[in-house]
């Protein structure tokens, strides 16, 4: 009978082993899938994770890995913080819409005029739009103890709703002939979030992606605020006990990822996506949740998985134009990556033994 | 010395233990253990934490499966596969920690508790009448939520009674237990014991052993290393034989009082949690040098009242006074940075996070005063030597700083967390439950560190329901019944019987307890 046994100590080696052993199980299980619907596995696959980087068109996706990946990690850098204190956040969809909305919002405003300082003080407003969002469930959990899943999860569709007014109202493109969605914020130099260089795929959200992963880093390993942080998430009453005040863990977790998902939208809608449309947001929000669980919480690890999660959207995507896969099984694919990133985590702490059956 | 009585007579053997072995990876928790129960007797399970107690009463109430060895109950074999088996053949068991349902009321956990129960008025009142019959007397309709420690331990008992026990295992029955609620619990067990009941009853308390059990058997790393009759041999020769090397009695050097640094006036606080306790108007001064012992049954505020000293949670500004200074409103931190030091009984996830390291553990309560961090941001070479200093000076087993909190036994454990205040050099320390779970050799380290610091003329209190620790470390002795603290009395020449009234006497014993 195989028992479970807890190690007296995490295994290191099984934290930085997790992830490829849920990569290797999703590509098994994900080719399985495949081959039930009908489809070559070993061609999905390889469709999936080589072709964008070494096919023959690559040239056109590596970018793109920047492009996707950037915001990807913005937002799970911000969500670790909170995963780490046992904050879940889970509505940074939400923040990220918001976000994206007061940047557009704040850039338009100055439609047509140019000038250095428009894009600067869209970046703020993005920020301060997604930190705002992430506020409602931050404050409802300090002042009456409510979930913050549960309150952040159906903003999420409260600002799925704004998104949909805006573009069809306030922000709709006045010479747009009737159709919903801004002006296209690309034919905008001002606001316009350019490549910083040309060709790379990198633009001022990836900066900023790279400048969050940093920040993290330095912040949960060498400042006393990242340490109470990881305090309250290992052992909350100890944290009490060494001073750490939960309610400004809630309010500086919440508040970040907030922020930093705000971010996100707004480079995103400023620059690759380029306008405020009913369905502009692509699910970012959600996917960066099985990111920063894939990068194990870890700035660094985040970064990579970032880029992973990337290559399975442009691989998928591919996958769905050549060789005809539904945009659900990609989804699919996915989710599986994050449950066997879950359920081989398990190793971490416990370890496997074959034993003879006992009474129990 | 303890040569094993092998006068074998028959009829007189309830269970026989033949050479149980149980191994668990990495440590053998019993080997090749052998002794005898006899009906009507109480047999003392004598041992230090670890020594392989607990895993040995399992193997007997069917919860674990020895690797090798048998047992035989009145000379037929005794194998069970579970504890319904063993429940069958007529063992029953007391747990230390007990399985209640606060919400629910006595007679309704009983029933749970039962294979078979009846309906609820038949077995109300069957309860009613074995608890009057063992003198224990319980109300089957009371909430257990309401009940003092030991009226739950009732509950236990009667629970095990109503099935006819041939054999009553009991885990360390008197730790909840105030001295008087001690003797009503050995009447019952004599009571048992002369309708033929045998008792099996672990404990480490070596005066009570000798009081009431018949005969001992010794375990020391899982071997049976003695038998010997309790009444007969001194409890210093039975802590040996458990410990297996001279015990070293701490030793205090009297230093003289100093001013008063801890000044507790009119301390009320309303009970953080559903079952906790309220503080009720604590009074209490502290001078430097002193040690205060503050003894009382669990649950009667002792966690409350080191959580209102913590400052985790706050309390009125002016009813904690250190050196003059109101510090009821401050957090923490902002107490340490005055001297206020504690140390919570639970180690793991209260006093320490377990799976941090060790250095991260050093700096959950050492950052202010050990000066490990500079404009937030942290020192991480000077936390590792505050932590490595600790495990030097307090002997701490383990392979590094670097290890997992949980990674270290209970004692040791405790002795970092202890050793990480001390270090600090507090004005006033505040330690509760210091050596609960620890072994003995680590308990007296622990109870010598608190009284060098006493010497260096810190203030001590010490929370604890060990009543034998604080006659040995404490000058002063008050108890904490059910939120309120007695008056401070000097610990020489107090009785056991007059600790026992300030613990509040028999709870539910007397017709109404609004006393204290």
């Amino acid at each position: 009978m195989l028992t479970l046994e807890k190690r007296p100590q995490p295994s290191k080696a099984f934290a930085y082993l997790t992830p490829i052993f849920a990569i290797v199980m999703t590509m098994i299980f994900g080719g399985l899938l495949f081959m039930a619907l009908g489809k070559n596995p070993f061609e999905a696959i390889r469709t999936i994770f080589w072709d964008p980087l070494f096919g023959e068109f690559a040239f056109y996706y590596r970018p793109q890995l920047l492009v996707k990946g950037g915001p990807l990690i913005l937002i799970a850098i911000g969500l670790s913080l909170g995963f780490k204190a046992g904050i879940w956040n889970i509505g940074a969809e939400g923040q990220y819409i918001i976000g994206a909305i007061c940047g557009a919002g704040a850039g338009l405003a100055f439609y047509p005029m140019e000038a250095w300082f428009i894009f600067p003080i869209m970046v703020i407003a993005g920020a301060l739009g997604g930190w705002a969002w992430a506020m409602i469930p931050a404050l409802l959990k300090v002042k009456f103890q409510t979930n913050e899943i549960l309150v952040s999860l159906m903003l999420v569709y409260v600002a799925e709703q704004l998104l949909a007014s805006m573009s069809l109202g306030l922000l709709k493109n006045p010479d747009g002939h009737g159709f919903p969605g801004s002006r296209n914020l690309k034919d905008y130099p001002s606001a316009f979030n350019d490549e910083i260089i040309t060709g790379t795929g990198m633009h001022w959200g990836v900066l900023a992606a790279f400048i969050a992963v940093i920040f993290a880093y330095v912040l949960l390993n060498r400042h006393m605020l990242g340490y109470s942080i990881r305090l309250t998430g290992e052992a909350p009453r100890a944290a009490k006990f060494s001073s750490v005040n939960p309610t400004r863990i809630i309010l500086f977790c919440l508040g970040t990822s907030g922020a930093l998902a705000g971010l996100a939208g707004m480079f995103e809608v400023a620059g690759p996506s380029g306008q405020i449309s009913i369905d502009f947001n692509s699910g970012y929000g959600f996917t960066a949740i099985i990111v920063a669980f894939l990068g194990r919480l870890h700035p660094v690890g985040i970064f990579f998985a970032g880029l992973l999660m990337a290559l399975t959207y442009i691989g998928g995507e591919m996958a769905q134009g050549n060789l005809g896969l539904p945009g659900a099984a990609i989804q699919l694919f996915q989710g599986m990556l994050l449950f066997f990133l879950l359920a081989v985590d398990l190793l971490t702490n416990y370890r496997i033994k074959l034993s003879r059956k006992e009474a129990v | 010395m303890g040569h094993p009585g092998k006068e074998r007579r028959v009829t007189g053997t309830l269970l026989t233990i033949d050479g149980l072995t149980k191994a668990y990876p990495g440590v053998v928790a019993n080997d090749t253990v052998s002794f005898e129960i006899k009906a009507g007797e109480v047999h003392a399970l004598l041992g230090e934490n670890g020594a392989g107690k607990s895993t040995l009463v399992k193997m007997i109430y069917g919860l674990v499966k020895p690797d090798s060895g048998t047992m035989l109950m009145n000379g037929e074999v005794f194998a069970p596969a579970e504890p319904r088996a063993a429940r069958a053949s007529g063992v029953a068991m007391v747990f230390q920690h007990f399985s209640l349902f606060d919400a629910l009321d006595v007679a309704e956990n009983i029933a749970l508790g039962m294979e078979n129960p009846p309906p609820m008025r038949d077995l109300a009142a069957r309860i009613r009448t074995v608890s009057e019959e063992y003198g224990l007397p319980l109300d089957p309709f009371r909430t257990v939520g309401d009940l003092s420690a030991g009226e739950r331990q009732r509950v236990e008992i009667i629970r095990c009674l109503l099935q006819d026990p041939k054999l009553l295992i009991m885990d360390e029955p008197t730790s909840v237990l105030t001295p008087q609620e001690v003797d009503i619990l050995f009447e019952t067990l004599r009571k048992l014991t002369a309708e033929g009941v045998a008792i099996l009853y672990i404990s480490h308390k070596l005066e009570e052993i000798r009081m009431l059990c018949d005969a001992a058997t010794i375990l020391r790393l899982g071997k049976n290393v003695g038998t010997c009759v309790p009444a007969e041999t001194s409890a210093r020769d039975m802590a040996e034989l458990m410990v297996g090397t001279e015990l070293q009695t701490p030793k205090s050097t009297g230093a003289t009082l100093g001013d008063v640094v801890l000044d507790i006036s009119g301390l009320s606080m309303p009970s953080p949690s559903a079952f906790g306790t309220a503080l009720k108007n604590v009074h209490l001064r502290l001078r430097a040098g002193e040690v205060l012992g503050i003894g009382g049954v669990a649950g009667n505020g002792q966690d409350e009242m080191l959580l209102a000293l913590s400052g985790e949670v706050r309390v009125d500004a002016d009813a904690i006074k250190l050196k003059g200074a109101p510090v009821g409103k401050l957090a923490p931190n902002a107490r340490r940075a005055l001297g206020l030091l504690t140390a919570p009984e639970e180690r793991l996830g209260h006093a320490a996070a377990p799976d941090m390291s060790l250095t991260e553990n050093a700096l959950l309560t050492g950052n202010v005063r050990k000066g490990l961090s500079q404009r937030g941001f942290l020192k991480w070479a000077k936390t590792q030597a505050f932590a490595e200093e600790i495990i030097e000076k307090f002997d701490v087993r383990t392979p590094g700083p670097d290890n997992a909190a949980r990674s270290l036994s209970g004692g040791n454990l405790q002795k970092f967390v202890i050793g990480r205040e001390v270090l600090q050099e507090p004005e006033v320390l505040v330690v509760n439950q210091p050596t609960w779970g620890v072994d003995a050799s680590a308990a007296a380290a622990i109870r010598q560190a608190i009284l060098d610091l006493a010497a260096g003329g810190t203030a001590v209190i010490v929370i604890s329901q060990d009543l034998d620790e604080l006659m040995e470390v404490a000058d002063n002795f008050a108890a904490l019944n059910e939120g309120r603290l007695t008056e401070t009395r000097p610990t020489k020449g107090l009785t056991i019987d007059e600790i026992g009234l300030m613990m509040g006497g028999a709870h539910g014993m007397e017709v109404a307890h609004a006393d204290a």
